[in-house]
């Protein structure tokens, strides 16, 4: 009842018109609301909201895809943080990766998306495909595989043999100390991709007028503009790209399956993601698997809450 | 150089705020890394032209010396053996994306407008758990994903691939992220009008967030696009055209340069599609005011 008052209250000058929804709108305009949300939300509770439930569940079980499961209790969550030394190194090279390429990434999708937003009509469409590329080229990291060919005849050692900067070819992908630096890089080129599009598409819808409003208030140059009005103009699209941004930074694992194998030389190139495809794909061990899942989402879901607050603080 | 400067002074008047030096240093980035960004695609247009000798060169060539069609040709000559006519690949293929497409802008924009704009219970109960289920591994819910395809008898349908699709959380959250945006005064004085909310929504919101849809499309093109449905499709008859090319792609040695000119189509199509919605999120901005 309490609820209803207060939507009538807010409702009032609506409330007089006429109009079908209208004449009863302390009603309708809930059950409109849930009418539109009815058909989303049936299909997200059974495609997505069940099977992360059910997964959540199996991560307490013994689950291996041919035995009924039996419940085993925290066994999972204790072996894994306890007993598994390859978990710890996967979580270390997962942190790595995300605290080096998430930042970098974020920024670099708002700087390209940004000076593109300077540009018009076809050249614009034509410069934000050039960026977007590899990620609508499906697996264009292929081409990493050539440039980073472990014998002489690959790119990279081709150019560093010519220059003396090395004396013979380098396996890249097998020598430990190169795996990861060499795969944040790959990660980084394949940076522009959801955040990319949506902050393009955010610049869009940016009240043109705030920007001369701000140059008569003294905003001299590009960068003042782009912290005092831009950013925070299109903050919903910032905390957009960031959640996908985090989505993508910890679970990084096709490139390093990709360029370095699973498992990659010495574990130098494993992942959280790795590690659960691993148990899950290979030993069919679902509900170990399942409770590695779930300790990378509360991962992602701590650093989300932290990246939240950061960004609330745009303009300020 | 000098002619984006061009570009820039004609444009002066409307541009505050750009020194021509922050314009140099920006650009310049911009080129560096725009060839870096550029090689696959100039990488999948050259191997698509290049003959067979010059596919197997090693060390490989990044451009093609003597450009010829003749992997297209091998590829048209797979096509036709292929076990059901090839066109049936296509038919679903378009069932499928455009499915999945439509249905996820539609029913994500739909659910999206009342998390955006009206107040009820459990609003942002349910927003926050669109936005976490983001973060949930696919791979584990891959197998009860299976099991209540099974359950709800559509495996084997175009359905499997369609309705899951339809209920991705990104794009609720995009949609939504763009409606926060728009100011409440535009629907109210459509309300006024005495337009019901679904008229409210075709009418007024969904016009307004244009960009936001256009860019969900592409996402969700790709997605689609890039699907074989090789869990939830048996039947020969039902796969999409993703997992006919492949097929073909997978033939080894003897189909190399079809293979090289599958890349090429299973790249140019969500890139076509990409120019469409992107050349379209422009024409917005030019053509209304917005929120002016």
């Amino acid at each position: 009842m309490n609820e209803m008052e207060k939507t009538a209250g807010k409702a009032k000058p609506v409330r007089e018109k006429r109009g079908l929804f209208h004449r009863e709108n302390r009603l309708s305009s809930h059950t409109i609301s849930y009418v539109m949300l009815a058909p989303y939300f049936i299909l997200f509770t059974l495609f997505t909201v069940l099977p992360v439930l059910a997964s959540i569940v199996l991560s307490f079980t013994d689950f291996n895809m041919l035995e009924w499961p039996h419940f085993v209790g925290w066994t999972n969550y204790i072996r894994l943080l306890v007993n598994d030394d390859l978990f710890i190194v996967a979580l270390k090279n997962t942190l790595l990766f995300a605290v080096i390429t998430g930042p970098i990434s974020y920024l670099m999708c708002l700087l390209f998306a940004w000076v593109i937003n300077e540009f018009k009509g076809k050249l614009r469409a034509f410069l934000t495909l050039i960026f977007y590329a590899p990620s609508i080229c499906g697996n264009a990291y292929m081409i990493w595989q050539i440039i980073l060919t472990g014998d002489r005849y690959g790119y990279l050692n081709g150019l560093l043999l010519k220059w003396d900067i090395i004396n013979e070819a380098i396996i890249w992908m097998k020598t430990e100390k190169y795996v990861l630096p060499l795969l944040i890089v790959v990660q980084l080129w394949l940076s522009l991709g959801t955040g990319f599009l949506s902050f393009i598409a955010g610049l869009q819808t940016v009240d043109k007028s705030l920007y001369e409003a701000g140059a008569l208030d003294g905003i001299k140059n590009r960068w003042q503009e782009l912290w005092y009005i831009t950013l925070p103009a299109m903050k919903p699209q910032l905390m957009f790209g960031a959640v996908m941004q985090i989505t993508q930074s910890f679970a990084i694992a096709d490139i390093s399956i990709q360029l370095a194998g699973n498992p990659s030389v010495n574990y130098a190139g494993s992942t959280v993601v790795t590690h659960l495809l691993d148990y899950g794909t290979v030993r069919f061990e679902m509900g170990y698997a399942s409770a590695i899942a779930t300790i990378l989402f509360l991962l992602m879901v701590g650093t989300n809450k932290l990246v939240q607050r950061l960004l609330r603080r745009v303009g300020e | 150089m000098k002619k984006l400067r061009q570009l820039f002074r004609h444009r002066k008047n409307k541009k505050l705020n750009r020194s021509p030096a922050g314009n140099a240093l920006l650009f310049f980035l911009m080129g560096i890394f725009g060839v870096l960004m550029a090689v696959p695609l100039v990488m999948i247009v050259n191997n698509a032209l290049k003959p067979l000798d010059e596919l197997f060169q090693y060390p490989p060539k990044l451009f093609v010396r003597n450009p010829t069609l003749n992997n297209f040709v091998d590829l048209f000559v797979a096509m036709n053996s292929s076990w059901v006519p090839f066109s049936r690949y296509v038919l679903n293929t378009v069932i499928i994306t455009v499915g999945g497409t439509v249905g996820h802008v539609l029913l994500a924009s739909l659910a999206a407008y009342p998390l955006s704009k009206h107040d009820f219970k459990g609003k942002n109960m349910l927003f926050s758990m669109v936005v976490l289920s983001m973060m949930f591994s696919w791979t584990v819910t891959q197998i009860p994903n299976y099991m209540i395809i099974s359950w709800l008898h559509i495996n084997n349908t175009y359905w499997a691939l369609i309705l899951p699709a339809c209920s991705f959380g990104m794009g609720l959250y995009l949609m939504k992220q763009f409606m926060d945006q728009l100011p409440n005064a535009l629907m109210e004085s459509a309300r006024l009008d005495g337009a019901g909310e679904f008229r409210v929504f075709f009418r007024i919101v969904m016009p307004n967030v244009k960009p936001a849809w256009l860019t969900l499309a592409i996402f969700q093109f790709q997605q689609m696009w890039g699907n074989t449905g090789y869990m939830f499709l048996r039947d020969e008859e039902l796969k999409p055209l993703q997992y006919s090319l492949q097929q073909i792609a997978a033939g080894g040695t003897a189909r190399a340069g079809a293979s090289a000119a599958v890349t090429f189509i299973i790249a140019a199509i969500p890139i076509i599609f990409f120019l469409i919605c992107q050349s379209n999120v422009l024409e917005t901005m030019t053509t209304s005011g917005m929120k002016e």
